[in-house]
């Protein structure tokens, strides 16, 4: 009995011992990479990194919310409403206040914190039913409307990679960032 | 054991977690060879799949045909968010703590891409010293880990900050976690044969759906424990689950496990994308709101007995659920029939490791009267589930996201299940 005990002990203690050196394989040759990456250069990349943040540039072009008055009827409006107010799709682009007694309705206006946001969003994901359809130009043109419907810009104001980061939306500070 | 009052442990009728371990349950048994009553002249015949031999061997195993109950709810796909919407995991209906591939949950913004992986890359590129690209067949070789871990989106069980308990099921409530064996490679060995720029903070997810999802982590995160997964369970991703790479961020909401991962690009700021500004954020009671809330907090729940479920009869009934934790392991799992007044402690019957859904069970012996089940779990970091109104004392009602609060099964006397607030 106190044999198989012992034995049963040698066991675990051999395990653990296994493990351990396991364990430190895996710190050291365990992970050395194959380093099978293709060297690309930035600018081969221009197409597909859709990243437009105020950190990365935003691509050339401008636009007015003039001239986006056109695309966003025509290819907005079915499902975010004329006035961006909500539609069938129900994602309301215009309206609420944050600081409201009810429920606050939080939008592009009320809520976002960053302007360029609004072009990262569009060029990638939106018309929903036709995404990337646009060319840049139209997206300054579109993300113009947007804010103009919003009360931010006037109809006239030209956004392009320079003005759009310099926006200050009215929700800028309303924002804790929980990773700090 | 009529009564099994000694082993009683809490009130209205919690039995003691010991009857679990290698006790068989002598009432159980007794009621369940008596339902087995009413075919009594068929009883002992032998059946006709016992007369004839079946199909043989497949080439890709399906459920029986005696379980197609047993699935996702879609719900009616909207031409107006076109491949958008979630898929719920069945969680009553599942047992164990490995949630199938076709049943794992889906949250997606434009759809499924089909993607064949001759044609797809990923880039790395940002505060790098060079950049790379890497295709499917590069990233085979690479060295690999296993882990089996919870993925929960940040939206699951959402509903229940609002003022009115939702009448709902374990899967219509909290169905958008589930559980899987991810295997790929850690992200640090990539991110290492890029370099990373010392100025670098944060990293950048992106997915080649139609949304092409993006999402900002920390760096610090992203060399710790993140890997970019492309196999589950033992098979290649399902593409709903983002075939053929998926980011796996351990612990953090679903979202940032960005699926049909094609770009990682490495910044000094997060990019501030919209599903991490407009969406994925709390707006608390004095109108600031939090964003990059990561971590999914201790939770658990009860899934059987659960919404809408009947019990049939008075007598003895397993209490069982999952519990998780994105700061580690289950520690302990309570239960309580009498609405929060007494708790048990449940047996934790399964968990593979650290971030892996556990599953608890306890024994319960209805006697007819209304109960209400709640259960509570404390993860390996000391933190405990709060109750509902803890919760909302901190956030408020305006929340949605991350709501990991004791929920709790009503049970009338008629043996009727459902959500209630306690
Ligand atoms: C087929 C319907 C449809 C069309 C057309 C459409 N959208 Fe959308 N839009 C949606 C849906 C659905 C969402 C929400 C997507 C999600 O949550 O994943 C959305 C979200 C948005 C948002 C984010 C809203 C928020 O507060 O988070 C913006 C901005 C937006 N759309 C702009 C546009 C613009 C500009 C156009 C025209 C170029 C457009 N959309 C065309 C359906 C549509």
């Amino acid at each position: 009995m106190n044999r198989s005990l012992g034995y049963a002990a040698l066991v675990i203690l051999v395990s653990a011992l296994n493990f351990t050196v396991h364990a430190q394989d895996k710190t050291a040759a365990f992970f050395e990479s194959p380093d099978l990456g293709n060297e690309i250069q930035q600018q081969e990349l221009v197409p597909l990194d859709l990243i437009a943040s105020d950190e990365s540039p935003l691509p050339a072009g401008n636009g007015t919310a003039f001239q986006g008055r056109e695309i966003y009827a025509e290819k907005c409006a079915a499902c975010h409403g004329d006035d961006g107010k909500g539609g069938p799709a129900n994602q309301p682009l215009v309206g609420g206040n944050i600081h409201s007694s009810e429920s606050p309705l939080r939008t592009v206006g009320s809520f976002w914190p960053h302007a360029t946001t609004l072009f990262d969003y569009i060029r990638r994901a939106m018309p929903a039913n036709a995404p990337k359809s646009l060319s840049d130009t139209e997206v300054y043109q579109v993300v113009a409307y947007v804010l103009y419907m919003n009360g931010l810009i006037d109809q006239y104001a030209i956004i392009n990679a320079d003005s759009l980061p310099l926006l200050i939306m009215p929700n800028a500070e309303g924002f804790i960032d929980m990773s700090k | 054991m009529a009564e099994n009052s000694d082993l009683a442990v809490a009130g209205n009728g919690l039995l003691s977690r010991r009857l679990l371990l290698g006790l068989s349950l002598g009432g159980a048994a007794a009621s369940a060879s008596s339902s087995l009553l009413g075919a009594e002249a068929t009883r002992f015949v032998i059946p006709e799949w016992s007369k004839k031999p079946g199909p043989g061997p497949s080439a890709y195993g399906q459920p029986s045909p005696f379980t197609t109950g047993i699935q996702r709810d879609p719900g009616r796909a909207n031409p107006l968010y076109p491949g958008g919407g979630a898929s719920r995991t069945p969680l009553h209906q599942l047992r164990g703590t490995i949630t199938p591939n076709g049943l794992h949950f889906e949250r997606h913004h434009a759809g499924v891409p089909a993607i064949d992986p001759a044609g797809h890359q990923l880039v790395i590129n940002g505060l790098v010293k060079k950049s790379l690209s890497f295709n499917y067949d590069d990233l085979i070789r690479y060295p690999m880990v296993s882990r089996i871990q919870f993925l929960e989106c940040s939206g699951n069980s959402g509903a229940l900050f609002r003022d009115n308990p939702p009448d709902g099921t374990a899967q219509s409530i909290h169905g958008l976690v589930s559980c899987a064996e991810w295997t790929g490679i850690p992200l640090s060995v990539l991110l290492e044969d890029a370099g990373v720029d010392t100025a670098a903070q944060w990293l950048s997810a992106v997915g080649a759906d139609a949304a092409s999802m993006g999402r900002s982590i920390p760096l610090s995160k992203a060399l710790d424990d993140v890997i970019v997964a492309l196999f589950q369970n033992g098979e290649p991703l399902r593409p709903e689950q983002g075939y053929p790479m998926r980011l796996f961020v351990p612990g953090w909401e679903g979202n940032v496990s960005v699926k049909w991962l094609t770009q990682l690009k490495l910044s000094r700021e997060p990019s501030q994308f919209r599903d991490e500004t407009s969406k994925y954020t709390d707006t608390l009671a004095d109108r600031s709101s939090l964003q990059f809330t990561f971590p999914m907090g201790v939770k658990s729940i009860i899934t059987s007995p659960s919404g809408h479920m009947q019990l049939r009869e008075q007598g003895l009934y397993q209490i069982e659920g999952l519990a998780w934790s994105g700061a580690g392991r289950i520690s302990k799992v309570e239960v309580s029939a009498d609405g929060g007044n007494s708790w048990a402690e449940a047996l934790i019957d399964s968990q593979a490791g650290d971030k892996s859904l556990a599953r608890f069970r306890l024994p319960w012996r209805w006697n007819g009267s209304a109960a209400k089940l709640i259960s509570r779990a404390t993860d390996s970091s000391g933190a405990i589930q709060p109750t509902r109104t803890q919760l909302l004392s901190e956030k408020g009602n305006l929340a949605f996201y991350h709501f990991n609060a004791q929920q709790c099964w009503g049970v009338d006397t008629s043996g009727l299940v459902n959500n209630v607030y306690v």
